[in-house]
């Protein structure tokens, strides 16, 4: 008798992948499904799609889906959210789309507490556009932007999204996982579990950024890739968990923001 | 009869959408359409619909998007500066096919200009705005009541034609009050289902795309081509204009929105001086009523466009009329809107110079 242990997510859709070879989005696709069929919500929820490598997520989830103009996904998701409110929204972005021209979308969407989760997918490098600088960027990291590497004192330094997006009250939950090794991978399944979660219980905002590789535009085989994740990025996009309202699983995150007074009016 | 109420123009427009069934508005604010938002930000929600101040023009469009990929009737207003920051969420909805409605309240420009009205946004109305081939169905209404009715029928369009809808007003029609009489409310549950909204599948139908993005090129071309094919049923069914005076006219005026309301004045008065000016006034700016010009074009001795921009409808008037009359055009530009008076002068000086040239009228511009 066979038992089967493995198969795909009902909410991921029985195509071939663009993705190129040793990329993670794959996984993170995986991962955003399981949490949808797990959470048995697949009838009711709208993707949002952006701008980059995900451009073409829409293709590959078994959902309802808005493919945004770039960066602004989570003003597409809101609009969506605010129309209907008992179904599960979530935008997919990368950090071209998110940390670059999408800063204004996603710091207010956050602060507005908008109860939709963002899957941020952070590879430190435009893929899709063939591998320009991104604000994500490490300093040093060569791209066709930064030829030589990048330079402070010409393009800054990384952003970090989590980090300040965590200083704002909308956000129920805020986390930075990793897909390079399967351990760390079983953690980012915990944490897109914990965003959905938050969004089920309408406690707000959640994201889940999700450090990721770019073999191709990085110029690495994808062992190699994963290997620079780990030695490199770590360093500059610590793990863990930013932000947990009480009340989601597992321990609460210390709290980095003072709930603001309500000032009485007429 | 229904009764007449004195109504501020942005807030009939707004309370018109609600009318109609709008229960999602994004905006940001912008002087001099600010009462839409506000006025949407007092009333929406007691009807079961959402108001959102965006954190800018660009966001609030892109929440459109989203809400109107819903099926919910959606809309979103500003001014001039700000619909510009709107046009790539303008040409994504044109691309991605959903209904929403866009009110335009001009100011003067260009930059940061002035807050005054002004009418310099038909090219960018009419013409495109935004990047690639699409066109907007763009009321250009000239009173208050007009304006009512328009917001209606834009609904109605924007999901019949499933394309964005323009409301073109300026300082004037937003600021100003005038009596009018509101329509009853739509029943939102006897509205047509929308098949292809992303409402969640339910588990019983295939998902939903809302998107405007085909790499493959012959995709594209094929989607373009069916937008095209939109556009031409829209200038075949949707062309509205007003023509005044026109049995006997031997000078016709034209203007729309507030200018048209001057030169209707001054139409009036020109009248009772002797000169037989008629008028045509454009309620669609696109599609652009280039007919009964064409048609005036054959008969009458000129034409007098009167605009508060430095000349752009005045191309689609010379599109439909061609060489067959000489047009004139009078302006102000910048805020400062014509007066009766000024335009009953122009209208004299062309009278005098037609009957100064031998040829009966048929003079060049």
């Amino acid at each position: 008798m066979s038992v089967k242990v493995f198969e795909r997510p009902k909410a991921l859709s029985s195509v071939i992948f663009h993705y190129c070879p040793g990329c993670t989005h794959g996984i993170i696709h995986r991962l955003v499904a399981e949490a949808i069929d797990e959470f048995g919500v697949q009838g009711k929820t709208i993707g949002v799609a952006s701008v980059g490598c995900s451009v073409l997520a829409y293709n590959y989830f078994n959902v309802d889906f808005q493919q945004a103009a770039h960066g602004r996904a989570p003003a597409v998701a809101t609009g969506i959210k605010r129309c209907l409110p008992d179904r599960t929204v979530f935008t997919y972005q990368g950090d071209g789309d998110l940390a670059s021209i999408g800063t204004a979308e996603i710091v207010h969407a956050a602060m507005r507490g908008e109860n939709i989760t963002v899957i941020f997918v952070n590879n430190a490098i435009y893929g899709m556009t063939g591998g320009q600088m991104a604000p994500t960027t490490l300093l040093g990291q060569n791209t066709t932007t930064s030829p030589g590497g990048r330079k402070p004192e010409r393009a800054g330094r990384p952003i970090r999204m989590s980090e300040m997006l965590s200083q704002l009250e909308g956000p129920a939950y805020i986390a930075r996982v990793s897909t390079h090794n399967a351990a760390q991978v079983a953690r980012a399944k915990q944490a897109v579990k914990k965003a959905f979660q938050a969004q089920v219980d309408k406690k707000g905002f959640s994201m889940v950024e999700v450090l990721s590789t770019c073999p191709t535009n990085w110029g690495m085989t994808p062992n190699e890739a994963l290997k620079w994740l780990e030695e490199n990025m770590l360093p500059v996009y610590p793990l863990g968990e930013f932000k947990t309202e009480p009340g989601l699983p597992g321990p609460s995150a210390a709290k980095t923001t003072v709930p603001t007074r309500e000032v009485k009016t007429d | 009869m229904a009764e007449q109420i004195l109504m501020k123009g942005n807030e009939a427009v707004a309370e018109a959408a609600i009318r109609a069934g709008c229960r999602f508005f994004a905006g940001y604010p912008i002087t001099p359409q600010n009462e839409i938002p506000e006025y949407m930000a007092r009333k929406l929600f007691e009807v079961g619909g959402t108001f959102i101040q965006a954190e800018s023009e660009v966001s609030a469009i892109n929440m459109v998007y989203g809400g109107a990929g819903t099926g919910t009737r959606s809309m979103t207003s500003s001014s001039s500066p700000g619909i510009s920051l709107k046009q790539e969420g303008i040409s994504y909805i044109a691309g991605a096919e959903l209904p929403a409605l866009v009110v335009n309240m001009v100011r003067a420009g260009p930059g940061l200009g002035g807050i005054q009205p002004a009418q310099g946004d038909w090219f960018q109305a009419t013409k495109g705005g935004g990047h690639g081939d699409y066109r907007l169905l763009v009321f250009v209404p000239a009173s208050v009541q007009e304006a009512i009715d328009l917001v209606g029928q834009a609904f109605e369009l924007a999901e019949h034609y499933r394309n964005p809808v323009m409301i073109l007003g300026d300082a004037v029609l937003g600021q100003m009050m005038e009596p009018v009489v509101l329509p009853e409310p739509v029943d939102l549950a006897k509205l047509p289902q929308k098949s292809w909204a992303t409402t969640g599948t339910g588990g019983t139908r295939k998902p939903n795309v809302v998107n405007s993005l085909y790499l493959d090129a012959e995709l594209c071309e094929k989607h373009n081509f069916k937008l095209q094919e939109k556009y031409r049923q829209m200038t075949e069914r949707e062309v509205r204009f007003e023509e005044l005076n026109m049995d006997d006219a031997e000078i016709v005026l034209t203007a729309y929105g507030t200018s048209a309301r001057v030169a209707i004045s001054a139409m009036k008065r020109a009248r009772s001086e002797g000169l037989k000016v008629g008028m045509i006034r454009p309620i669609t700016a696109w599609p652009f009523p280039y007919e009964p010009f064409r048609k005036a074009s054959e008969r009458v001795r000129a034409f007098l466009d009167v605009e508060m921009s430095a000349g752009q409808m005045i191309e689609d008037v010379r599109l439909a009329v061609q060489d067959r009359a000489p047009i004139f055009f009078y302006n102000r530009m910048g805020g400062m809107v014509p007066t009766p008076k000024a335009v009953l002068e122009e209208l004299h000086k062309i009278d005098h110079s037609l009957k100064r040239d031998k040829l009966g009228g048929r003079l060049g511009v």
